[in-house]
């Protein structure tokens, strides 16, 4: 399988709540680090890529937030005006009143016209190789198969007319998993692990485009092996309260029980984990990013989740 | 608009309890993944058990779990009783019932249009129409809709005595409490109208309009033709669509329904909820309480317990060959490694548990009432589970 570095085009997804933005900003951050001229695209705008690379407010022009590593966006209305401005030779600026309000309606009442313009733009930018990776903030796991299939939808609907005939070189690069990939984010956590296994199934059936790989966020470690934990058993017990809080000088019992906590926490999540590995096929690599102990946000974090994922993906 | 009920809590109200018992309609909204449905579920619960009455818990897509431990698996868009044999588990004799369902989106479309179409014929052509299945299906704004349609038609009903709605994850924070103005709108449009026109009447040149001449060259005659088609079947609803959805809006912001803003203390949830929670205040609706899931618990807070953790992992040769002796356990090396990890693990989590406990703190809020649920350490996977995090919404 083809690194996910090495693709020109990487779907990064996940059920709600799990660190996608995180995931995504730390594989462009770290692609960037290793020479690739990235750009971060967020298509639900809702600016977490800006606060997490604490740059300024990103737009639909790509602005260079680090060296190597430009961030977006996405305005299906702006790329429809791009679009119109490089295929029709339309002179949008005088008539965009009246084109937006007809684009407003077209794109509620015709499901994946607005999906059909967010991955048109991605794959012009991987057409025009002005990348050499673009990284997709995708969105959430309900809706990114309505994305990734869109040209397809949009073949069966519009049987003629410029968007028809600008579907298949979409489908052409989607459909290439030299070039293109979706990733997913989860968490060791019931719901997300069961939103992931759906997914993987769906994004096979349901679409052209290559599962890259399935990354686990907020692995909690394991703090004891299987003797440890007679010992730690044994550090609870009765027997040894007095003494451990003779030594420790206070009372111990918060600190056994949050590892108590911690032991426990770990073990639901290996549950799921263990289902989820089960479920997916196991030619799909799994990467591991551990639980951040922290409490800061923003770049240092991203840092320390791309030190994280260049591990995983051996480097 | 209908006069809002003032944001000071009166006497009574300031808990889930009380806010649950004066209201008719709750509706649970937040961020995705911050255990909305489970909360929605298990603050019904409470309510049928201690409260009484008929309370509904309108669910839209619940873990397998929560689902079986309600009773729904496999079962669709109507109410189901849950029956008291799973109070029972949980040791509860209920005061009132708990009715569940799940929102089946496609199912809750078509019934609707059951409901509007004028004729039979208009019915079974809008229902098989390719366009309509797409909007139903996939089209992201019907889910936010449709369920508060649904809302709506359960209450106008008269059946329950509360229902607790739980809100689809959506892109946007705000969009399901746009939405039934959103589709009015849309289906009021002079857009609209505009472009049906050339469709309805043979007598004007779809080529002399510039317009028609871009729309053309985009999407191709044919689609713009099913598009017209499609409007022009769904004209004959427009009137008790628009109505619909202004009477929806109207519902939600009487004064018998609330909102509960859920989320947990992760900065990007948190900061999403917030923004929910300005703009149900900005609406003038009533934001009846915030609840924070998953929160740490206090005792990893404790500054005593943070001088232990130090000494554990900081003195654990010595303190290993101390206790070696209490433990039984000759290999002092082993105790020293589960010392050194019981106090670095309780910093770890402190550092967590401090900096959630400073955003609680700094949270900006109007609601009545601020609710933190401790993190358990298990799933909730049975109608135990589900009381027992019911009783943590009640503050027990």
């Amino acid at each position: 399988m083809v690194g996910l570095l090495d693709r020109r085009l990487v779907f990064v997804t996940g059920k709600g709540g799990v660190g996608k933005t995180t995931v995504a900003a730390a594989l462009a951050l770290f692609a960037s680090e290793h020479g690739r001229r990235t750009l971060l695209c967020e298509v639900d705008a809702k600016g977490d890529v800006a606060s997490f690379l604490e740059t300024g407010p990103t737009a639909f022009t790509a602005s260079e937030a680090m060296p190597g590593l430009w961030a977006m966006s996405m305005d299906t209305e702006a790329s429809l005006r791009e679009y119109l401005r490089l295929n029709l030779r339309i002179p949008v600026v005088g008539r965009i009143g009246p084109l937006a309000r007809a684009f407003d309606f077209v794109a509620t009442a015709a499901p994946g016209v607005r999906e059909i313009l967010t991955v048109g733009k991605l794959c012009y930018e991987v057409r025009e190789r002005h990348y050499d990776l673009v990284v997709v903030d995708a969105p959430a796991t309900g809706h990114i198969i309505g994305q990734l299939a869109a040209p397809q939808a949009i073949n069966e609907l519009v049987k003629v007319g410029l968007i028809r005939s600008q579907t298949d070189w979409m489908l052409d690069i989607l459909s290439d998993p030299q070039q293109t990939a979706v990733a997913i984010v989860t968490t060791p956590e019931e719901m997300p692990v069961n939103e992931t296994i759906e997914l993987v199934d769906r994004i096979k059936k349901e679409t052209t485009v290559e599962l890259a790989s399935v990354i686990v966020n907020r692995v909690l470690p394991e703090l004891f092996g299987r003797s440890e934990e007679e010992v730690f058993d044994r550090l609870c017990g009765d027997d040894a309260t007095e003494e451990l809080t003779r030594l420790a000088g206070e009372d111990p019992a918060p600190v056994l029980t949050a590892a108590r906590l911690a032991v426990t926490l770990r073990r639901t999540n290996a549950g799921h984990l263990e289902h989820l590995r089960s479920a997916v096929d196991p030619t799909v690599p799994m990467l591991y990013l551990p639980f951040l102990f922290a409490r800061f946000h923003g770049l240092r974090s991203i840092r320390q989740v791309a030190r994280s994922l260049g591990e995983e993906l051996g480097f | 608009m209908t006069p809002r009920r003032a944001q000071v809590a009166p006497a009574g109200l300031g808990s889930l309890d009380g806010l649950l018992a004066s209201r008719e309609i709750i509706v649970a909204c937040g961020p995705g993944g911050v255990g909305k449905t489970t909360t929605a579920a298990a603050a019904a619960a409470m309510a049928a058990a201690r409260g009484g009455g008929k309370v509904l818990v309108l669910t839209i897509d619940p873990a397998r779990r929560l689902a079986d431990a309600l009773g729904l698996d496999g079962i669709g868009n109507t109410e189901r009783r849950v029956p008291n044999e799973a109070f029972a588990s949980a040791g509860v004799t209920p005061r009132g019932e708990l009715y569940a369902a799940m929102l089946d989106t496609k199912e809750s479309w078509d019934a609707l249009i059951r409901h509007h179409a004028p004729d039979d014929r208009t019915r079974d052509e809008i229902l098989a129409n390719p366009l309509y299945r797409n909007i139903s299906g996939r089209f992201v704004q019907s889910h936010d809709y449709i369920a508060m349609e649904r809302l709506f038609e359960i209450h106008s009903e008269g059946l329950y005595d509360l229902i607790v709605v739980d809100t689809p994850p959506t892109r946007n924070a705000l969009d399901f409490l746009d939405a039934p103005e959103r589709m009015a709108e849309f289906f009021s449009s002079r857009l609209l109208r505009w472009l049906i026109v050339p469709y309805r009447s043979r007598l004007v040149n779809l080529a002399s309009r510039p317009f028609y001449q871009v729309a053309d060259r985009i999407l191709g005659t044919q689609f713009l033709a099913d598009i017209a088609e499609f409007f022009i079947l769904f004209q004959s609803m427009y009137d008790g669509f628009i109505e619909r959805a202004r009477a929806v809006q109207r519902l939600l912001a009487d004064r018998r329904t609330s909102f509960i803003v859920v989320s947990t203390l992760e900065t990007v949830p948190l900061r999403e909820a917030e923004y929910f929670a300005q703009a149900i205040t900005e609406r003038k609706l009533h934001l009846g309480a915030i609840v924070l899931n998953k929160v740490l618990p206090d005792y990893l807070r404790d500054p005593k317990g943070a001088v232990v953790a130090e000494r554990l992992r900081d003195r654990a040769e010595e303190i290993a060959v101390a206790i070696a002796p209490r433990l039984e356990v000759a290999d002092t090396a082993q105790i020293r490694r589960v010392l050194v990890e019981v106090g670095q693990n309780y910093m770890d989590y402190r550092l967590v548990a401090q900096s959630e406990a400073e955003k609680r703190a700094e949270l900006s809020t109007a609601a009545e009432t601020l609710v933190s649920v401790p993190y358990f350490d298990t799933d909730v996977h049975d109608f135990a589970g589900l009381m027992r995090l019911g009783a943590g919404l009640w503050g027990e």
